[in-house]
């Protein structure tokens, strides 16, 4: 077991996010997250991070090391200083060694020769694969992605999500996906648990939540979707 | 050379040098503007002071510092804007220090009074320089992950509550040293001019750390000897020469 929660309540400045909500994640598992904006998707990732108060029970197992891919860390904001690529690398408490940095960009298919360019200046791609190397570094056995720009092509057709799944083989981590796609949460995921705005939840495999009739409970309109 | 001079810059260079670094991470963080508000929160301390006769410092250190802690209490417990907090912030410090201040002789706390600063003052200023310059850089890289992402600099194990506080109260003390420089009125430039000067010519935040602080001396000592030889006041003029240095700044960038 690598997580368990039971009856989880969060409430934020008066409104009820999230109701009684129990579910659980065993080791190498791939945890898709899934719901409409505002159903509270990013406020349970960051209660299951610590981050923020809650009722109820959190239970993680043991050695865990946490690695985490936060929303909307666009490169709009990087741009508000001249920060390199190695200087951003220079930022985590661990102060990672050169030698670290260039195998991790290595593995999400980098050159060294990033490593002096402005984070800013980066494309969009480039830089999704810099911020998964800048989690990985840390060596984490559990990854929280919460929605890195939803299928955006890093290069030769792969997403974020395709690389993570090819360093997850190699690797046995553990990771939380969160996204409103439909399509990633077929693929690859081990469980799914969907959220709604009107608190309806629900949990399973990704074959008994992707029909119709749950998908319009999750998004409250008619969806489409594509089997693959 | 006289004795005065020399002490003005001294002072001068540790303070605008101090200021400018600090401006680095404030620029980064879209918080350059904070500094005007708090500066002004000088007023009540020099009004007391100058009403009780005391030495302006002792007067403006702790209204600005106080100050500082108030906008990070009120920032945690409100959840409004940095901006939003200063105007407050601001407002309050005017109001307390127009009702008190004895506006003709207020000059000093207007304009700066680095021409007639003392041998002990020039020795204070250049420890709290020192001091905040080691703080800083102890939580530079912290602070500039914070303003990245919380989250990010939270996982991390960074205490994003007390790092504010530090940070809050470093730029508390240099503030209330660029009023001495500058005067309460244009103490902003201080710390916003230098880095924006260097930003827009850097290619690595190393480079830009080094620009900004050299950038902050030379306008602290080009300003004070021309201000000397032309007989101007020297806050303003310290201040303009800022300015000429960021228009040059990004003249060189388009052409470059």
């Amino acid at each position: 077991m690598l997580l368990k929660v039971e009856k989880l309540n969060i409430a934020l400045g008066g409104n009820q996010i999230i109701k009684n909500l129990s579910f659980s994640v065993e080791k190498g598992e791939i945890l898709t997250i899934l719901g409409p904006n505002g159903s509270g998707k990013s406020v349970l990732v960051k209660t299951l991070l610590g981050l923020i108060p809650y009722e109820g029970k959190i239970t993680w197992g043991e050695e865990i090391k946490i690695g985490y891919l936060p929303q909307g860390l666009s490169q709009l904001k990087m741009q508000e200083s001249p920060l390199t690529v190695w200087e951003f690398f220079d930022l985590k408490s661990s102060s990672p060694s050169l030698q670290d940095v260039k195998h991790f960009l290595g593995l999400v298919g980098l050159e060294s020769s990033i490593l002096s360019q402005v984070a800013g200046t980066l494309s969009g791609g480039q830089f999704q694969r810099v911020l998964l190397a800048w989690v990985l570094i840390s060596h984490p056995n559990v990854i929280f992605l919460d929605e890195p720009t939803t299928g955006v092509d890093i290069a030769g057709g792969k997403t974020i999500y395709s690389l993570l799944y090819d360093i997850k083989k190699k690797e046995n981590i553990t990771v939380f996906l969160i996204t409103h796609d439909l399509n990633i949460v077929y693929k690859h995921s081990t469980n799914v648990l969907c959220l709604s705005r009107q608190g309806y939840t629900c949990f399973g495999k990704p074959k008994q939540i992707l029909n119709k009739k749950k998908l319009e409970q999750i998004f409250g309109m008619e969806v489409k979707y594509y089997k693959h | 050379m006289s004795t005065q001079l020399m002490l003005s810059l001294i002072s001068g260079i540790f303070i605008s040098g101090i200021a400018a670094y600090l401006g680095t991470l404030m620029l980064s963080k879209k918080m350059t503007i904070v500094a005007g508000p708090l500066a002004h929160l000088a007023f009540p301390g020099v009004a007391l002071a100058l009403v009780f006769g005391f030495n302006i410092s002792i007067g403006v250190f702790p209204f600005v510092i106080v100050g500082a802690i108030l906008i990070w209490y009120l920032e945690k417990k409100t959840k409004l804007p940095l901006e939003n907090l200063s105007a407050i912030i601001f407002a309050s410090g005017v109001g307390i220090g127009l009702l008190f201040l004895p506006i003709d002789k207020a000059e000093e706390a207007l304009v700066g009074s680095i021409v007639s600063i003392t041998p002990v003052e020039t020795f204070l200023a250049i420890v709290l320089s020192v001091l905040v310059f080691f703080v800083t850089r102890y939580i530079y890289k912290k602070v500039i992950l914070i303003n990245i992402h919380e989250g990010l600099a939270k996982i991390e194990g960074i205490n994003v509550d007390i790092y504010s506080l530090i940070y809050l109260l470093s730029i508390a003390i240099v503030v209330a040293l660029s009023v001495y420089l500058v005067g309460a009125l244009i103490t902003a430039a201080l710390i916003a001019i230098p880095p924006a000067s260097a930003k827009s010519i850097s290619n690595s935040f190393r480079s830009y750390k080094i620009l900004a602080v050299l950038f902050g001396i030379m306008s602290a000592v080009l300003g004070i000897f021309i201000s000397k030889i032309f007989g101007l006041p020297t806050g303003p003029v310290v201040v303009l020469v800022g300015v000429v240095i960021f228009l040059f700044s990004i003249i060189f960038k388009k052409s470059s």
